[in-house]
């Protein structure tokens, strides 16, 4: 991918253009109107940025120094035993698997089913394919509201059941919508030509649809394992196990309640290792701080890979709605 | 002619045979989308958690004539549609943000920072309401870093309040919904502006147009289609703010600012046990909502001869 192709604007072409046919007029208001812009950017961006960078230098930084607020822009007296003690905290490397995965299943089954009923809801000739899609798309905009979702999933016995992370995402209209787009903007010969050498429905989806349709399915998958990787609400109401709880409703937990988790791991450490010095001795906020690290660095470090990427889907997504 | 009739009957066939390769996911959709709205009819019954609906009461329209029974309800419910309005009023009163963002967005000119602003604006967008609250609590709870700066440059002795303070809750929501998504918003936006055709573009330049005119004359315009598109469905999800966000800011102090009919909904099922009234609440936001949406979908076909739905 040249710079050219993402350019997400055809400015600098234009520029270009105008500067061989009319002197293009830079009044001083633009020069000042674009140094506006410019800071406000940065500012706007600082803001995105500085609290996820702030948490990070906060937890590898002395807890005592970060108890008083001191390490605003750099870490002072580096150590990483926060997160050692973290990880010794009981329930969490539990969850941290729920976790994975509710992502990983749920993923996997979101993106598969995604891709076959985008592909057959642009296939010309479905018994009722009208209907269906419809019926499909509609659940977008309208719901029971989440007392009788509740109920409903009590009464299937889906509460304190893994099933109930998965099952109910499998089918989500959003990305079917995308799929649905993208293969309807490929060459309807190639879907004939296989029909006509005797391929069956399921061959053409697996030979030809679902290796061409990798960018969008790429798409669809970074989504849903974010909306996995971050559901919070169904482990709120549905679930009352600990032994199902997720890394998020943890998360929410020790914000609640942290100040008596310090004490049990300040106390664990007294007992087994070398007494904790002030600056490793565990605050409510260090375990804080350092549990929303865990849960935010897979996001954090898939991000980067992904963005260009997803961006474009929305946009090949968006372009029909 | 008899191979034609046979082929059809095949294609008929066949046809169906598609439908029937979906119907385990339409299943799905069935039970996990559909059936949920039979969950209404606890709203019509005296239900207390233990006992099953079977056994119930059937009392009609009880629950919903005891939310306007006596004023202490009625200013309570008044107040959570208050803060609804409040809260939803907000964000379509600033929806034309994500557009001036994209819009100035793609002025800048420089690619690297263009791209640096936008890879870094819409990572907010990725993270939960949870992490968002954590990042909210270690900077401005009482023994954050925000009170922690505050109080070492001297600015303030004891710590400010801010979260749980019941001042502002409107604002402070907001603004927090719009760090999260307001990067992402654009997209759709910088989506539409290149979409723009690119004569337009040169046709200005040539008659000497400035960039700020051009932006009202050729940019904003070309914007305005998707603007109203984006403005309608937020309208039409007016009542629907979610749950999450005002789940995790809550606390005592600012609970009654903050309550929001999903999370007042929540609160009187899970945290009360009255799960008939808060049906009864579920499905008139659910039925309200559709009229919305429907009206909506016909104003847009109205005034612009095509629907958003």
């Amino acid at each position: 991918m040249s710079d050219n192709q993402t350019s997400l604007t055809p400015n600098t072409r234009e520029i270009d253009i105008t500067k061989k046919t009319v002197k293009m007029q830079v009044s001083a208001t633009d020069k000042i109107i674009s140094t506006i812009i410019y800071i406000l950017f940065s500012l706007f961006a600082f803001i995105c940025v500085y609290p996820f960078y702030s948490i990070i230098i906060n937890t590898i930084s002395a807890n005592d120094l970060s108890a008083k607020g001191e390490i605003i822009f750099w870490p002072k007296g580096i150590h990483f035993q926060n997160y050692i003690d973290v990880f010794k905290i009981p329930g969490l490397g539990n969850a941290f698997m729920i976790s994975l995965g509710r992502t990983v299943i749920g993923t996997l089954l979101t993106v598969g089913a995604s891709a076959f009923l985008g592909f057959m809801f642009a296939q010309e000739d479905m018994w009722g394919k009208k209907f269906w899609y419809r019926f499909t798309i509609i659940t977008m905009f309208f719901n029971a509201g989440i007392i009788p979702w509740y109920l409903t999933m009590r009464s299937l016995h889906l509460t304190d059941n893994f099933l109930a992370y998965i099952l109910p995402s499998v089918v989500a209209p959003f990305f079917i919508i995308l799929v649905k787009t993208f293969v309807e903007a490929t060459p309807k010969e190639l879907q004939q030509a296989a029909s006509i050498d005797g391929a069956g429905i399921f061959t053409i989806f697996y030979k030809i649809i679902l290796p061409i349709s990798k960018p969008i399915l790429a798409t669809v998958a970074i989504f849903s394992a974010v909306n996995q990787w971050n559901s919070f609400q169904d482990t709120l109401l549905l679930v009352t196990d600990s032994k199902l709880y997720s890394l998020q409703f943890i998360l929410y937990n020790y914000i609640n309640q942290a100040s008596s988790l310090s004490t049990m791991v300040n106390l664990q450490n007294a007992g087994s290792t070398a007494m904790a010095t002030l600056a490793t001795k565990q605050t409510s906020t260090s375990i804080r701080m350092t549990v929303t690290i865990i849960v935010v660095a897979p996001i954090l470090l898939v991000y980067p890979i992904f963005q260009r990427f997803f961006v474009k889907g929305i946009i090949i997504g968006a372009v029909k709605g | 002619m008899r191979s034609e009739t046979m082929r059809s009957q095949s294609m008929r066939s066949n046809s169906f045979r598609k439908f029937l390769y979906i119907s385990p996911f339409m299943l799905l959709l069935a039970v996990f989308a559909y059936y949920p709205l039979y969950g209404w009819v606890y709203a019509f019954f005296d239900y207390t958690p233990p006992i099953p609906l079977s056994q119930s009461e059937f009392v009609g329209f009880k629950w919903f004539h005891s939310l306007v029974e006596n004023q202490v309800k009625i200013d309570q419910l008044m107040q959570v549609i208050w803060n609804t309005f409040g809260i939803s009023g907000l964000g379509i009163l600033f929806s034309w943000l994500p557009m001036i963002f994209a819009i100035f967005l793609t002025e800048i000119k420089a690619v690297r920072f263009r791209k640096f602003i936008q890879t870094v604006t819409t990572l907010p967008n990725f993270i939960s309401w949870v992490l968002v609250y954590s990042l909210a609590f270690s900077m401005f709870s009482s023994e954050g870093m925000v009170n922690g700066f505050l109080h070492m440059t001297g600015l303030t002795d004891s710590p400010t309040m801010f979260l749980q303070s019941s001042e502002h809750v409107w604002w402070t929501m907001w603004a927090w919904a719009t760090w999260k998504t307001l990067g992402w918003s654009a997209i759709l936006y910088i989506a539409a502006i290149m979409g723009i055709d690119e004569s337009l573009y040169e046709a200005a330049y040539v008659d000497g147009a400035t960039r700020m005119q051009v932006i009202r004359h050729v940019v904003l315009p070309s914007m305005m289609p998707t603007y109203f598109v984006l403005l309608m469905l937020q309208i039409a999800s007016f009542l629907n703010n979610g749950l999450e966000q005002y789940f995790v800011f809550q606390n005592a102090f600012n609970k009654d600012t903050i309550q929001v009919l999903d999370l007042y909904v929540y609160n009187l099922a899970m945290g009360g046990g009255s799960y008939s009234v808060s049906v009864a609440i579920s499905m008139l936001k659910s039925v309200i909502s559709v009229v919305l949406l429907f009206s909506v979908n016909g104003l847009s076909k109205m005034l612009r001869g095509e629907g958003i739905v």
